[in-house]
């Protein structure tokens, strides 16, 4: 009754809140659900998280394995919270790859005390008081989150991925993409949408899609169609689709097609070690791994497009455990430390004596 | 005769005078481009929007390849415009085009050569009805990829439909990505498209990058305004736009404020 009454008016605004009934679906703005990327920040950023019925791309840096992050923590967040996966990876054994699963970190552990504990002494005394009681707990542990904080460095419990709701398949071998699109069928027609409540979601993972290892590699149309078919198919279905892809390998229009069917893309780029001037440039240069792009953000029953505050972002890991996602932040030009003042100009001779220097 | 805030699309277009013509794009072909950063998908919501909020005796034939009837219905909703009733009302006749797929190398062309049967019944009956047609193709690039890559099949489609702008004074509106063929990749297409094209609507972002108040810029190049003389004088308009859910504000560069 409910859901009839919010399609009469279109002007009736959607409370973002976790729905009673599945706590892995979030109310988005016109009548989208959202499901968690697996990353609390980068929920954030895309408004909410994945939509429902949405693909999304992910650029491969083709040098640095930074799409795996994302990926292993949108399966683990499926897996969690128990929705059905589909894995399509060209390696020889896909299942192997889900020992590498992150895990939720334990609840009864240090760890979230740790992080509530760092959260804690940055806020300033004098305003503890309006924060009331800490509330840390909601991300971490607990099978009933929305959206989980992921430790890295602890492999996923084998009972959550050694049920029936998990299928693995490799593309290695196989010749053209109609098995996987069978597949990928017969997954989403399972999850098939229908008027009124979603009973389950399902998660879509496809690593390294174009990859030269797949005999299909070298036919751009058969790949493309690919896509375009899942699409179509995710977008009747309670099912989101995240694609990695190697652009550098396919032609600059092949790349640019794919980019244009995506309805979330992102990109990942590592940074190299010893970048000097982008350590300078940059605060907190040390602790990136690498940086995430925004290029679209899904829009769907709506014509609006998504600007965000900013498109790119560092992936950093927080204790060596947990990724988070933060904006970069220009470091500031430090005239006491920074060399390139002092030593490097010649003509002032002054530059002991004041504090500005031109 | 209501009042209507034309915009600077509807002027660009020519949409603002609708005392000339039951459908001011009667026998033009629009050909509206776009890339990966500035999505021109709104240039057909208007059209869409317009057709049917201002022009009573028009009709038009939509084929989708990219997004769902939900998802245009939504939308269109939001703008003001029940796609659903006007489905009902027989003004309204959409193409499912997503599953679409030509089969493979054996029986070439005969997805297409269905598609184009399926258009043509339609367009016959609305033209018994004295209905003023929009052929309206929401990505061409899609289209590419259904037809297996087949640039021949899909520019004999796309000009069988141009076609049928002459024959039956339909308006045709089709949607491309610029950016794919910038790099000389089967660029018959959309050189063909721009050549015959009547009106061009170019939508880029803003050189400067993208920001919350203005979304991009659209260039619109008219190719023939006026016949004076047997000259066709081409005009252009820049202006930047915004989006919005129930409409888009457009406003030459630096005059918002």
């Amino acid at each position: 009754m409910a859901a009839t009454r919010a399609r009469v008016s279109s002007f009736s605004r959607n409370v973002s809140t976790v729905t009673s009934q599945n706590p892995g679906l979030k109310h988005g703005p016109n009548g989208t659900m959202f499901i968690s990327s697996g990353i609390p920040d980068l929920d954030k950023i895309l408004g909410g998280g994945f939509s429902l019925g949405s693909l999304v791309m992910v650029m491969e840096d083709e040098e640095a394995p930074h799409h795996m992050l994302l990926l292993r923590n949108f399966m683990s967040q499926g897996l969690v919270q128990k929705q059905p996966l589909l894995y399509a990876s060209a390696s020889r054994d896909p299942k192997r790859f889900l020992g590498t699963l992150p895990s939720p970190p334990s609840s009864k552990g240090d760890k979230s005390s740790d992080i509530s504990h760092e959260k804690d002494i940055r806020i300033a005394w004098q305003y503890k008081k309006y924060f009331g009681e800490p509330n840390f707990n909601t991300n971490s542990g607990g099978q009933q989150d929305y959206c989980n904080d992921f430790d890295l460095r602890k492999p996923l419990d084998r009972h959550f991925f050694s049920g029936n709701n998990v299928d693995c398949v490799s593309i290695k071998d196989s010749l053209n993409l109609t098995a996987l699109q069978d597949y990928c069928a017969g997954f989403l027609g399972k999850l098939s949408r229908n008027e009124g409540n979603i009973s389950s979601v399902g998660r879509i993972a496809i690593q390294s899609f174009c990859s030269p290892q797949c005999k299909y590699s070298n036919e751009e149309w058969h790949m493309l169609s690919f896509v375009r078919s899942l699409k179509s198919m995710a977008r009747s279905s309670n099912a989101v689709v995240v694609v990695t892809f190697p652009p550098s390998l396919l032609s600059p229009s092949c790349s640019l097609r794919l980019q244009h069917m995506a309805d979330t893309l992102l990109s990942v780029r590592a940074i190299p070690d010893e970048d000097k001037e982008l350590a300078k440039l940059l605060t907190g240069y040390q602790d990136m791994i690498g940086l995430l792009n925004v290029h679209k953000a899904a829009r769907l029953n709506t014509q609006v497009p998504v600007i965000l505050e900013a498109t790119t972002f560092s992936i950093k890991l927080q204790k060596r455990r947990f990724l988070v996602l933060e904006c970069l932040n220009q470091a500031p030009v430090d005239g006491s430390s920074g060399s390139s003042y002092g030593t490097s100009g010649g003509c002032s001779g002054s530059t002991k004596g004041g504090t500005l220097d031109f | 005769m209501e009042q209507k805030n034309w915009n600077l699309l509807d002027e660009a277009l020519g949409l603002h005078n609708n005392n000339a013509k039951p459908w001011p794009l009667c026998g033009r072909f629009v050909l509206v481009e776009d890339c990966v950063d500035t999505s021109a998908a709104f240039v057909l919501h208007h059209i869409l929007k317009r057709s049917f909020s201002s022009y009573p005796s028009s009709a038009v034939l939509f084929l989708a390849f990219c997004h769902t009837f939900s998802h245009y219905d939504r939308v269109l909703r939001k703008l003001g415009c029940n796609l659903a009733a006007q489905r009902d009302n027989g003004r309204f006749f959409f193409l499912d085009m997503l599953m679409f797929q030509c089969p493979g190398e054996g029986k070439p062309n005969y997805g297409l050569a269905s598609v184009f049967e399926q258009i043509e019944r339609v367009i016959t009956v609305l033209h018994q009805e004295k209905k003023s047609i929009s052929i309206i193709i929401d990505d061409i690039s899609f289209l590419e990829v259904a037809a297996n890559g087949s640039s021949d099949d899909v520019l004999n489609l796309l000009h069988y439909c141009h076609t049928l702008t002459s024959e039956y004074g339909c308006a045709f509106i089709a949607l491309d990505h610029k950016d794919i063929y910038l790099n000389g990749d089967r660029a018959a297409v959309i050189l063909e498209m721009e050549y015959l094209a009547d009106i061009l609507v170019k939508a880029e972002p803003l050189a400067t990058g993208l920001s919350k108040d203005v979304h991009g810029q659209l260039m619109v190049l008219d190719k023939e305004t006026q016949h004076q003389h047997g000259i066709s004088a081409i005009k252009t308009y820049d202006f930047h736009f915004k989006i919005k859910e129930n409409g888009i504000e457009c406003f030459y560069p630096g005059t918002k404020i």
